[in-house]
């Protein structure tokens, strides 16, 4: 697994209270993870603050999943 | 109108989280209040509080995670996490859980808030001043509102009925559970879950509640001794933390379900001053016509009052005149009366503070027995009336009032009565 990939499976089991071997590359943050709306705004937030990158709000509407979450931020992290 | 009675309750308070717990320590004379812990106070003129016990849920201590799961905890201010114990404390102690869509939609929440999410709003906005607004949590608002408190309980416990909020400062606590017994009374709702909660000790509101002269500024090393409501030496109040909730219920609604009952809410009255911002009117006119009013409502005669949990802040203004107030108000009967603060133990939880002490008020009731007024070594002012200094006393109590008056001359009473 990445450094990338741990880091923010880390953040999302921090920030929604859920199990580690949930977290998975395919999971979604809404409909596995039990997130909402908002919950999915803070962990956005959180992988800004993380990788210190600003995340605009249409590529933050394509984060559905943990896997895209990684995608983004391996490509687009200093 | 239909009958309203008590029959669950649930409290965090200073002394301890639970209802008995915090109780068997009020009637043991214990004190609340302490040197503040988790923040620097050494700038401030006033360095002392009652804070919850926090710890792992034994002996009393105040553990939030068997109330709210710690990711929801994370988001909210502890005036809701608080709520939240109370909340569930109370619907625990009443059996009442309703799982049917008739009785969801019958049952609701009306918990208050003196000032909400004060600690969190302080917080955040060093948040916007050194990162930027791009570093507000979403949780910001909803876990600072004061309505959330009752948002939160009613989700996790799903009451469908009225679902109401109220903001009246140091009176909210009353009001709510007046306002709420009369919902049911009008038959908006069979069950209400009320009451009020707070969490206001920070840097912030303990240089403001300091800055309108309201606190104790002179017991800072004997943090035990500065809540003396009545006593010569009294310089203001001790802040207080943590939430008061009450089930009130229909009475037919708690009869068919054989619910024990506590108490009858018999009384409610509401004034306002219309004088001054932060201090009481001096000729006491507001908290008297208050208490007038719930005398009214309730079908009695204020000679029938056999104990009245004070509002007693320990101010040098408030306490005398809410006395003078209740002199006038039992005329001849004052000898008759016992009248304590127990805001000497727990401190004063401003928006919770009328809940915890209706709680206290029934208590009272239920046990024959009045909480004592701790530190009062010399009255100011003589009275007839007893204010129980030091020591809790047996006395029978059938019907119980308790007072509440908050900045900007709202005043709210209640009366408790027990069920014949």
């Amino acid at each position: 697994m990445s450094d990338v990939a741990d880091r923010v499976k880390k953040i999302v089991v921090e920030h929604l209270g859920v199990d580690a071997e949930k977290v998975t590359d395919n999971a979604n943050f809404i409909d596995d993870l039990g997130a909402d709306s908002l919950d999915t705004v803070e962990l956005v937030m959180a992988f800004e603050e993380e990788f210190n990158v600003e995340i605009p709000d249409d590529a933050a509407e394509t984060i559905v999943t943990v896997g895209d979450a990684i995608k983004f931020l391996e490509k687009n992290a200093a | 109108m239909r009958r309203v009675v008590v029959t669950g309750l649930g409290m965090v308070s200073p002394l301890a989280c639970g209802v008995e717990e915090t109780w068997s320590q009020i009637l043991d004379s214990k004190s609340g209040a302490k040197k503040v812990e988790g923040f620097e106070t050494g700038d401030l003129a006033c360095r002392i509080a009652a804070q919850v016990p926090f710890g792992d849920g034994s002996n009393g201590t105040f553990n939030p995670d068997q109330w709210m799961e710690p990711k929801e905890q994370r988001k909210v201010d502890p005036f809701i996490v608080y709520a939240m114990s109370a909340a569930t404390q109370a619907l625990n102690d009443a059996g009442w859980k309703p799982t049917t869509y008739e009785d969801q939609c019958a049952s609701g929440v009306l918990i208050g808030s003196g000032i909400g999410g004060i600690g969190g709003i302080y917080e955040a906005s060093q948040i916007l001043i050194e990162r930027g607004p791009r570093r507000i949590s979403p949780f910001f608002i909803p876990g600072r509102l004061i309505n959330l408190a009752g948002g939160y309980v009613s989700i996790e416990h799903g009451l469908k009925g009225p679902n109401h909020a109220v903001v009246t400062a140091c009176s909210t606590g009353s009001h709510a559970i007046g306002d709420a017994a009369r919902l049911i009374a009008f038959g908006d709702a069979d069950v209400m879950v009320a009451g009020g909660t707070e969490s206001p000790i920070n840097r912030l509101s303990l240089a403001g509640f300091a800055a309108c002269r309201a606190l104790s500024t002179a017991f800072n090393d004997e943090p035990t001794k500065a809540s003396r409501p009545y006593d010569k030496d009294r310089d203001g109040f001790v802040m207080g933390e943590g939430a008061g909730v009450v089930v009130l219920e229909e009475y037919e609604h708690a009869k068919a379900r054989g619910a024990k009952m506590y108490a009858e809410v018999i009384g409610y009255g509401l004034s306002g001053d219309a004088y001054h911002i932060t201090s009481p009117s001096e000729d006491g006119d507001g908290a008297y016509r208050c208490m007038a009013a719930a005398i009214k409502r309730a079908g009695i005669s204020a000679s029938e009052i056999d104990y009245i949990n004070a509002h007693g802040t320990s101010t040098p203004l408030g306490d005398e005149i809410e006395l003078k107030a209740v002199e006038r108000i039992v005329g001849n009967a004052a000898g008759k009366l016992a009248m304590s603060s127990t805001k000497s133990a727990v401190g004063h939880l401003l928006g919770a503070a009328g809940a915890v002490e209706a709680i206290f008020s029934i208590l009272a009731m239920r046990d024959g027995i009045v909480p004592p007024t701790l530190n009062l070594d010399n009255p100011s002012v003589e009275t007839a009336i007893d204010l129980v200094p030091h020591k809790a006393k047996r006395k029978e109590i059938n019907v119980a009032l308790s007072n509440s008056f908050g900045f900007g001359g709202t005043n709210a009473s209640l009366i408790f009565r027990r069920v014949s």
